[in-house]
């Protein structure tokens, strides 16, 4: 039980006030080190509110001069007089492939964080967590070169099937039947491994953190192993799965290099996702800065602060989420 | 229906550690039945080789026969399962689901064994309850989580939660050690009830507990540290608090233990 003592919510700060209030012995160890502790604190804020106006101020600039409308223009045409951008492809393309990403990405690992730490030989955790830890470490510029001249080859054929079977669904409809599948789907898949390792490691971690109190109770009550892990496991690990996830989400949403070597981007927004070309922020951004003019890079900046934006409601939807069910979360067992 | 455990000759391990050595004893259904002894003697292994928790635990292993009725708990093709669904059991902390309510955490054992009809449902989640003088407590919100109960009203329902499910037997592995004295009263009082219906085994540090709710007493007791525990006797409760047959049982009840 000493582990659910640990996920309890802290007990409520002392306040700065009756800390400072008692007058006794100051000692010099103490005062350094709760500057040096506040100075972080105020660093961080500091640096938050520096990012914050840089980007607005920038953005707010390249926004009063485009002549088309910022939200709703397809095209991406910063350098040219008059200048007219927009974020639609942008957006979705973000969105889609993200969300193609998670779709993918979730199932497998909490499936892999159970594996490891409910089904697993004890021998066989320690090399399969290095070897995900591995997949962690392998440069994202790497992924993209593996994905553009592996991936993207050897996908073709699934595209085709999904084409041809799936394709009166629309979204898996392809418009021009075997062209390379430089598109959000492969971008998708791609993001997805890349988010595997780190959705995989906070789960388990999460996982081990199940108290064995909980797993007893359901055991003695003559559950199977997948019942057990329905009852007690998953539960109690949710809101941490959902935090995993959002990780992996924040990875996936703000992913560059990879999606910029498999994506051939365009200007194009469609729902068929089997259809080359779309964009991503990170992706459209990486690949404009180098010939952007001052108000190409503001333009760029501003999209960039509608990523920071759709990072932020992403987090905070998560903490709804986790916070809408707190008392039933198991921390307070 | 309550039933009786025959055990015969069983030792259990963990890996290559031997914790507890070729024990038997009859346990009579419609009884309690305590067992005692000092830390690491092997009681809380012992009581969950009845009902194959034991081999839970990585590397657990256990040797001999544990017959309910006639039916042996280890014999080959028997599912670990299933002998769990009937020999319940109560932990040493209070443990009910945390992300379930009152009512599902009753309902849990039921819906593993495919109850799901809400009436159904409704009445033995009552039932239960009320069998573990729960119910006026808890009446007007079994919708709300486990989890916010007081400790004695928790191991409460973790047992309204064992009894739902109408087991043959009921284990108990120092439930009240967690709690407060009115809470333990509560549960001991409850423990005369419940063994009209069931065969209890309960496992306990606290001697008057042993001597004030059940009717046979069996006391273990290891060597040495790291030797594996060993059944000394078992006898009516009355019997071994007054008169044991063994010195060692003497020394350990009147305080002379080590």
């Amino acid at each position: 039980m000493e582990i659910t003592k640990e996920t309890a919510p802290p007990p409520p700060a002392v306040p700065a006030a009756a800390a400072h209030g008692r007058r006794g012995v100051t000692r010099p160890g103490d005062r350094i080190f709760s500057g040096l502790s506040r100075g972080s604190g105020i660093l961080l804020l500091v640096l938050m509110a520096a990012i914050a106006v840089f980007l607005t101020v920038r953005a707010a600039n390249a926004i009063s001069q485009d002549h088309g409308n910022f939200l709703t223009t397809f095209e991406w045409d910063a350098n040219t007089t008059p200048p007219v951008f927009g974020i639609a492809v942008l957006l979705y393309g973000t969105l889609v492939s993200s969300v193609i990403a998670m779709a993918i990405a979730v199932p497998i690992a909490v499936g892999i964080a159970l594996f490891m730490t409910h089904y697993a030989p004890r021998r066989l955790g320690g090399p399969l967590a290095y070897v995900i830890d591995l997949l962690a470490a392998v440069p994202s510029i790497v992924y993209g070169l593996w994905g553009a001249l592996f991936l993207v080859p050897h996908l073709q054929g699934l595209t085709s099937w999904l084409d041809q079977y799936l394709g009166w669904t629309v979204i898996f409809d392809q418009s021009n039947p075997g062209t390379a599948p430089r598109n959000l789907f492969t971008a998708g898949i791609l993001l997805a491994i890349m988010i595997l390792p780190i959705i995989t490691n906070v789960s388990r971690e999460v996982i081990r953190q199940v108290p064995a109190a909980h797993e007893e109770a359901a055991l003695a009550l003559g559950a199977t192993r997948w019942e057990t892990i329905r009852m007690s496991v998953l539960p109690f690990a949710r809101s941490g799965i959902i935090s995993a996830s959002m990780l992996g989400l924040g990875r996936a949403l703000g992913e560059t290099m990879a999606v910029v070597t498999v994506l051939s981007s365009s200007d194009k927004l469609t729902a068929h996702i089997l259809d080359p070309g779309g964009g991503t922020f990170a992706a459209n951004i990486a690949s404009h800065f180098g010939e952007a003019t001052s108000l190409g890079r503001d333009a760029l900046i501003a999209s960039g602060l509608v990523l920071f934006v759709i990072t932020l409601l992403v987090n905070g939807a998560a903490r709804v989420i986790i916070a809408r069910r707190k008392e039933y979360s198991g921390a307070n067992a | 229906m309550a039933k009786r455990i025959d055990v015969s000759g069983l030792s259990a391990y963990y890996g290559s550690h031997k914790a507890i050595d070729d024990i038997s004893m009859t346990v009579e259904p419609r009884s309690v039945t305590a067992f005692i002894g000092p830390s690491g003697c092997g009681k809380s292994t012992f009581l969950r080789t009845l009902n194959r928790m034991h081999e839970v635990t990585p590397g657990g292993r256990v040797e001999g026969k544990v017959l309910l009725d006639d039916e042996d708990l280890y014999g080959s093709g028997v599912d670990p399962v299933a002998v769990r669904r009937t020999v319940g059991m109560v932990f040493q902390r209070p443990n009910p689901f945390p992300t379930m309510s009152i009512f599902d955490n009753v309902a849990a054992g039921l819906r593993l064994n495919g109850t799901h009809k809400k009436s159904q449902l409704n009445d033995i989640v009552e039932q239960s309850l009320k069998g573990a003088n729960l119910w006026n407590e808890v009446k007007d919100r079994l919708n709300k989580p486990g989890s916010g109960l007081s400790g004695g009203q928790q191991q409460r329902l973790c047992i309204a939660r064992a009894i739902a499910v109408e087991p043959d037997v009921l284990l108990m592995d120092e439930p009240c050690s967690a709690l407060d004295p009115i809470s333990t009263l509560a549960i001991e009082d409850l423990i005369g009830e419940l063994k009209e219906r069931f065969t209890i085994v309960i496992v306990t540090h606290n001697m008057q507990q042993a001597a004030r709710v059940s009717d046979r007493t069996a006391f273990f007791n290891l060597a040495a540290v790291g030797q594996p525990g060993k059944l000394i006797e078992i006898d009516e409760t009355e019997r071994i608090f007054s008169n044991p047959s063994v010195q060692a049982t003497e020394d350990y009840i009147s305080g002379r233990f080590g």
